[in-house]
């Protein structure tokens, strides 16, 4: 935390920790300084990351990602709000290669863009589907 | 998934610059080595692979968007699912979950019993993965011999849960019943022989000139590409990076342990290979510890309106009557924010982000699969090298492509 607000506080909206779990907070165009940033300090692996659709709040969707310290055994975790419509995102994966599929799943399922990701495809779904099946304006069963 | 009707097998361009002598090959999805319905379309020149590109998404069956629409409890049989191989795994990393959220304490044996079967499914899992890595490679024996003792454990599978496979033993709040009353001593006899079992392997395959050659060298990946990557687990630990969560974030009382953790700066199939054998004969000192140390006391939390009485209490108190309905029917309502819960599943790290609001069914459910991440290195570790290698180097990564689709 302290790294984050050492590079840029103003990035910093909010941090909390709930549960024994850090959550910072990161304005959504600061993303990937936010993550050299979190490497730099010492986080260098990236987990996971994964959305929520807050549906109809606003903003309505909110990254998740999970980056863990081999070195400090810690994790740690950036939340990034994003705003419809036409949600985007600066991808990560320059930072960490590894975030490459996990963006194109938060792609495939909510429709969210990461700018500057190399392949930004549908991965779990087929190539022609229509929609982002884990929006909650999706239903769970029946046809569309 | 490309190759759905009216698109072309592959999109992905040739590699600019390349020579027409370059060929696109489809490999799977039905194909015996992918294990599963992986599908691989590889760009080859001659015999070596230029580009792997693996197209996924054939298994998707949407369970973190079905997890929204049940009660908490209910997601605990979908968990199963996803990694077929280790259902004990996600049962433990989801249950550890939703207990973070309630801030539930287990009692100290449920604690331990689920140490216990944790290492037990990794066993379980690491003989299928011998099995069918060695099958790949042509040693059609040790299969045979694998599925013997994986046999055994399905049986002490079955006799605790009722089910070989898809077991939904752990629960929220600690576990579904009591083991059956010999079921210790019947696990002490297993692992009693299981050591031998593993020297029985090692010698099909350790000294084994083809299996020797076609591992050794094969699929190298280093520590700085495993961890860019996103590679965890036995493949993370063989590329020289000595991290288990098990020991370095323990729970569910995995502190308690003595256990080492092998690791191997080599980094190629091979390192991969001895890794899991070592982490086999430290998974059996492992149950052999919980066996020994077994605390005695209850197997679920004190916690009426999440845990499911006793059928014998159920029966004869009204509350425990009242409390059984209202669960079954309303499910319990889990305090609202946040978790990210990771455990050492036998594939590498697996984590649930479970995300609340406050009311009885999961806001959002998302699994972090180690063998999603872990795919994502195959190309590294296939360019450059010989066609037969890929399949080594899937057999290495021992990826289940249930938990990669979901």
């Amino acid at each position: 935390m302290k790294a984050v607000v050492e590079w840029n506080a103003e990035a910093l909206l909010d941090a909390r920790l709930d549960r024994g779990e850090l959550t910072l907070t990161i304005a959504p165009d600061e993303i990937r300084a936010a993550c050299a940033a979190v490497k730099a300090a010492g986080y260098n692996f990236f987990e996971d990351l994964t959305a929520v659709d807050w549906f109809p709040a606003s903003p309505r969707f909110r990254l998740s990602y999970a980056l863990l310290s081999h070195r400090l055994k810690e994790r740690i975790r950036l939340s990034v709000p994003v705003e419809e419509p036409g949600p985007a995102v600066e991808s990560i994966t320059p930072v960490w290669p590894g975030a490459n599929y996990f963006e194109r799943e938060v792609f495939d399922l909510f429709g969210i863009r990461f700018e500057g990701h190399p392949n930004l495809r549908r991965i779990l779904m087929p190539d022609d589907w229509q929609g982002y099946p884990l929006r909650k304006d999706y239903p769970v069963e029946g046809y569309r | 998934m490309a190759g759905s009707a009216g698109t072309p097998i592959l999109e992905a361009p040739v590699a600019e610059g390349a020579s027409d002598q370059h060929m696109v090959l489809n490999m799977g999805p039905q194909h015996p080595s992918t294990h599963g319905v992986l599908r691989l379309v590889l760009e080859i020149d001659g015999e070596i692979v230029v580009r792997v590109y693996p197209e996924i998404g054939y298994l998707h069956t949407g369970i973190e968007k079905t997890c929204e629409a049940k009660f908490y409890q209910q997601v605990v049989p979908l968990t199963d699912r996803i990694d077929y191989l280790s259902p004990m795994a996600n049962n433990l990393c989801y249950c550890l979950a939703v207990e973070k959220l309630l801030e539930l304490e287990i009692p100290e044996k449920a604690q331990w019993i689920r140490v216990l079967l944790s290492e037990l499914t990794r066993l379980n899992s690491h003989l299928v993965w011998l099995g069918t890595h060695a099958m790949d490679i042509g040693a059609l024996t040790v299969f045979l011999y694998t599925f013997r003792e994986r046999e055994e454990i399905q049986r002490l599978f079955e006799a605790v849960s009722g089910q070989r496979m898809m077991t939904s033993y752990f629960r929220i709040g600690g576990l579904a019943m009591e083991p059956p009353l010999d079921y210790f001593d019947r696990i002490q006899a297993f692992i009693r022989t299981f050591p031998e079992k593993i020297d029985e392997y090692s010698n099909l395959l350790t000294g084994n000139p083809i299996f020797i050659n076609r591992l050794k060298g094969v699929g190298l990946l280093s520590a700085e590409d495993a961890i860019a990557l996103g590679v965890t687990g036995p493949p993370l630990r063989a590329s020289g990076v000595d991290f288990d969560l098990r020991r370095d974030l323990p729970y569910s009382s995995y502190e308690k342990f003595q256990f080492a953790v092998p690791t191997s700066t080599v980094g190629d199939t091979w390192a991969r290979y001895e890794v899991r054998l070592v982490e086999m004969r430290e998974s059996v000192k492992m149950i052999q510890q919980a066996l020994d140390g077994m605390p005695e006391g209850a197997i679920k939390a004190d916690a009426p309106k999440i845990v499911l009485p006793d059928r014998e209490k159920m029966k004869t108190q009204m509350e425990a009557l009242i409390h059984h309905f209202k669960i079954v029917t309303e499910g319990f309502a889990v305090p609202a924010g946040e978790v990210y819960q990771a455990i050492e599943s036998p594939r590498g790290q697996m984590g649930y982000y479970v995300v609340s609001d406050g009311t009885a069914k999961p806001y959002r459910v998302h699994m972090r699969n180690p063998s999603f991440a872990t795919l994502q290195a195959i190309e590294t570790m296939c360019k450059g090298r010989l066609l037969a290698d890929v399949v080594a180097v899937i057999g290495s990564i021992d990826i289940v492509l249930g938990e990669i689709d979901r």
